[in-house]
């Protein structure tokens, strides 16, 4: 059963949160759970969530990981959720010397979550939700059995990626309903714009040709939003929703998966920044203030085991750490700038230091301000490459491995943007509801030089058909050759197109 | 206490509904594809004490995403440009998504578990152990009540309805102030009962043609056959034991790594080994006790003068009529197959001889069920 923390863990609790707010980190109350390793391997399964939907997968990562755990290949260390209060759990195995460590790491996310922008839209009561969803779920597996259920469910979550990462701060379109009470909106009568003038004035001020050709104007642009959808769009998950025929328990079943996801989203958009900002906090509370003369030891262990990078890998607690310790140096000593850019010289740029202490400040900043995207592109320097000895690795078919294929700065930079950007997922937006006029539904893939992985993308369009009812086609390339996937309810094709 | 706990365990773990799930999931593919594990013989190198590893190749959902191979990203480290950096896949960041990332390459399944999706899959009817089963092993099992008992035991419902009965039977009980107290011989206990559980011991003897004719082909498909076998028989008794004995001219006993490694080069005269088989019965396994089952695999090819005929006397007179089944196993080498099945096909007639002929691997799962559709 999981214990409430011993006086012992209290009194610590307490000595890190006070350290914590001393630096300036502010954050959501934070409940700790201390849970044996069978019980942290339960909540992990389920990604946190106490409550959570029944779904075979959670058993699947819970028995994987019951596995690593009893083999001694995985252990996990801290596990926090971003929830108003956070919740975060301590293994009861681990010695104090971790669950501090643990803790001052977990203050640093619990603040990131509170103060990032990303995370402005998330439902901070996402933990009572997902126990609505949980019982909702249920609910309808009792009334349409499990199978049909859970075989929805595997559905609904293949196509869980195609949703706008960016959607919660944008207003993509008008919503249908807005059409009813908004003038501008284009479903209604195309009026050109008059200016106001004198009766005798009005055929010089607003000739009759110009008023024509306005018209005109607003007519195209009306049939192009009659367009289904007017322009491409990248929420499939809502699409599906507005216009698939699903019964009511499907629609609703849809609606949470979507909820879900995008919940998730803001976490994988941060996750360098979240994880490189945790591990400087824990770094800086526990070198600085937590740690006793006899626990330095089993630290360093434990902290270099965190920021350990395997060779060819990145390992993103330890990218974000340094990036935001390189900018706290960077801004202390004035190395920004108009002046530090154009100053090629290279002793003077060694011993730069304008003494601006800027540094923390700054950090604290880009917490509220960054994604992993931006973050990469504003921050990411030569230098840092060079220091930190990054390179980007491709495949090299004849050797059947991967290699090194540059070091230059450039390159690495779009490369971490490209993995990073939309979430590493590939762009696949609606572009035709009504294809031909027959209702078949037509997706499309921004082709940016990497090819799909073609088996999958079958079988999602056959969970897709499931779904869309009609015949469903993704437009996608094949190593730069255009082609459509089709999939009609009975069997698949692939056909060239013509790039357009 | 000053707070409920968050996570609020129950007594059932909510993460076993969904293991079960799984493993339902991972039962229907391995039933889905247990003619190609067994004729692939790969389990058996896997196997474990009770446990086997099964391959499990994308046990995920399908999503759309970049094909890994032609992908390239970034990482960290020492080398030149063209430094190979793993085989593996090299992951980059940008793959951080909302799950733990883990592989499942295969997974766990114990062999009494495999031995049920056989089964199934060849709709085997169960073993039923044969006459009274002599040896017993006494169970404790809390089934009934008593009057006296230690306190930890007292049931509560018992009680409450003797007392209930009690006072109402004397009118004491008032409808207006229900109130139940229990006196002494109220008191109810739970108690158990030692039950006698048969506990059906059994003993396989295989044995196999080793002679010339015999190549290692043949010998694959006799241990893969032989591991099923094993397991289905393993998963209906509590005791096994396991005797092996190969026979060209002549039959020795051996252990079971040298019973699927030793090649020699002789004739064969089949006899041999069902002669061995019968003094290591009749020696060592009272049929009152145990279950006995034989099986032999050969080619087919016995020795003339006699010897056919030698085998049915030992078959009829002293191995059938204690043995729960005798199997024979014709494989077909690339001397083609020989005739004692024929023979014994003609010569025999006992419902406990189960005959099969096996054309090539392809083949076992079928062979697998001449053996054991007789549920013996």
């Amino acid at each position: 059963m999981p214990q409430l923390l011993s006086p012992e863990l209290q009194a610590l609790q307490k000595e890190i949160e006070e350290y914590a707010r001393g630096y300036g980190l502010d954050f959501f109350d934070v409940i700790f759970e201390v849970l044996d390793w069978e019980e942290i391997n339960e909540v992990a399964a389920y990604g946190g969530y106490p409550a959570r939907y029944p779904y075979w997968r959670f058993g699947m990562e819970y028995y994987a990981l019951s596995r690593g755990y009893a083999y001694g290949l995985q252990k996990i260390y801290e596990m926090v959720i971003n929830n108003d209060p956070c919740y975060a759990y301590l293994l009861a195995a681990n010695p104090v010397v971790d669950q501090k460590l643990v803790m001052a790491h977990v203050y640093g996310h619990a603040d990131f979550f509170k103060n990032n922008y990303s995370f402005q839209h998330t439902n901070r009561k996402m933990v009572d939700e997902m126990a609505n969803h949980a019982t909702r779920i249920r609910r309808y597996m009792e009334s349409y059995g499990e199978d049909e259920v859970e075989g929805f469910l595997d559905i609904c979550l293949s196509l869980e990626n195609l949703i706008d990462y960016n959607a919660p701060h944008i207003k993509r379109r008008r919503r249908l309903e807005d059409a009813a009470t908004d003038p501008s909106h284009p479903s209604r009568r195309p009026q050109p714009h008059r200016i106001d003038a004198k009766e005798y004035m009005e055929d010089y001020i607003n000739p009759e040709e110009v008023l024509k050709a306005e018209v005109e104007r607003m007519q195209e642009e009306r049939q192009k939003e009659e367009l289904f959808p007017a322009r491409p769009e990248k929420d499939l998950l809502l699409f599906l929703l507005e216009y698939a025929p699903m019964t009511n328990w499907q629609r609703s079943v849809l609606g949470i998966v979507r909820e879900e996801a995008y919940y998730f989203a803001p976490q994988g958009r941060t996750k360098i920044m979240n994880e490189g900002w945790a591990s400087y906090w824990h770094s800086t509370i526990m070198t600085q203030r937590a740690l006793e003369d006899s626990e330095l030891i089993d630290y360093a262990d434990h902290h270099s085991g965190t920021v350990a990078t395997q060779p060819g890998r990145l390992n993103p607690y330890k990218l974000g750490l340094e990036l935001l310790r390189d900018i706290e140096e960077r801004w202390n000593k004035g190395r920004h700038g108009a002046e530090w850019e154009a100053c090629d010289d290279y002793e003077l740029r060694k011993s730069w230091d304008t003494g601006a202490g800027e540094g923390r400040e700054k950090i604290f900043q880009v917490r509220a301000l960054y994604n992993d995207v931006n973050f990469i592109d504003e921050f990411l320097t030569a230098e840092f490459c060079h220091k930190h000895k990054l390179f980007v690795y491709d495949y090299n078919e004849s050797t059947k491995q991967y290699q090194i294929s540059s070091r230059s700065f450039d390159e690495i930079k779009q490369g971490l943007l490209f993995q990073l950007t939309n979430f590493g997922q590939p762009w696949v937006y609606v572009r035709d509801g009504n294809h031909l006029n027959r209702g078949e539904l037509v997706l499309w893939h921004r082709y940016e030089g990497v090819p799909l992985r073609l088996d999958y993308a079958q079988d999602v369009l056959r969970c897709l058909y499931a779904i869309w009812k009609r015949p469903v086609h993704l437009e996608t390339c094949d190593d730069d050759r255009p082609i459509v996937l089709s999939y009609d309810g009975t069997e698949h094709t692939v056909q060239d197109r013509s790039e357009d | 206490m000053t707070r409920d706990s968050f996570t609020g365990f129950s007594s059932i773990r909510r993460i076993e509904r969904d293991k079960k799930r799984f493993d339902a999931i991972i039962r229907g593919r391995i039933k889905q594809d247990l003619r190609k594990h067994i004729t692939r013989g790969e389990l058996i190198g896997k196997r474990g004490r009770e446990v086997v590893s099964i391959p499990m190749p994308q046990i995920e959902l399908p999503r759309l995403k970049y094909g890994r191979k032609q992908m390239s990203g970034v990482g960290q480290g020492d080398g030149e440009e063209g430094t190979p950096i793993g085989a593996g896949e090299g992951e980059g960041a940008g793959g951080a998504g909302d799950q733990p990332g883990f592989h499942l390459r295969e997974v766990e399944i114990s062999i009494q578990e495999l031995a049920e999706l056989l089964g199934e899959e060849l709709e085997l009817p169960r073993i039923e152990p044969r006459g009274n089963r002599t040896i017993k092993s006494r169970r404790s099992r809390y089934k009934t009540i008593r009057q006296t008992g230690p306190e930890s035991l007292r049931s509560f419902r018992r009680t409450y309805r003797q007392a209930l009965k009690r006072q109402i039977a004397s009118g004491t009980y008032d409808f207006k102030r229900p109130m139940v107290t229990p006196v002494r011989e109220d008191m109810r206990y739970r108690s158990w009962k030692e039950e006698p559980e048969p506990v059906a011991n059994a003993v396989i003897i295989y044995m196999m043609d080793v002679s010339g004719s015999m190549g290692n082909e043949q010998k694959e498909i006799v241990r893969i056959e032989s591991f099923w076998i094993d397991a289905w028989i393993r998963a209906h008794y509590h005791g096994i034991a396991n005797r092996y004995i190969v026979h060209d001219a002549a039959a020795h006993e051996v252990d079971q790594e040298t019973f699927y490694t030793t090649r020699e080069s002789g004739g064969t005269r089949i006899s041999s080994a069902y002669e061995m088989a019968a003094k290591i019965i009749a020696g060592e396994y009272d049929p009152q006790e145990w279950n006995i089952y034989c099986f032999h695999f050969s080619d087919g090819d016995n020795w003339g003068g006699g010897d056919d005929e030698k085998c049915f006397e030992l078959l009829n007179e002293r191995i059938l009529p204690v043995a729960n089944l005798f199997g024979y196993g014709q494989v077909e080498s690339r001397y083609g197959s020989g005739q004692f099945l024929e023979a014994l096909r003609e010569n025999i007639e006992d419902e406990k001889l189960a005959l099969s002929h096996i054309a090539d691997r392809e083949a076992i799962l079928d062979s697998i069920k001449d053996f054991l559709s007789k549920g013996k």
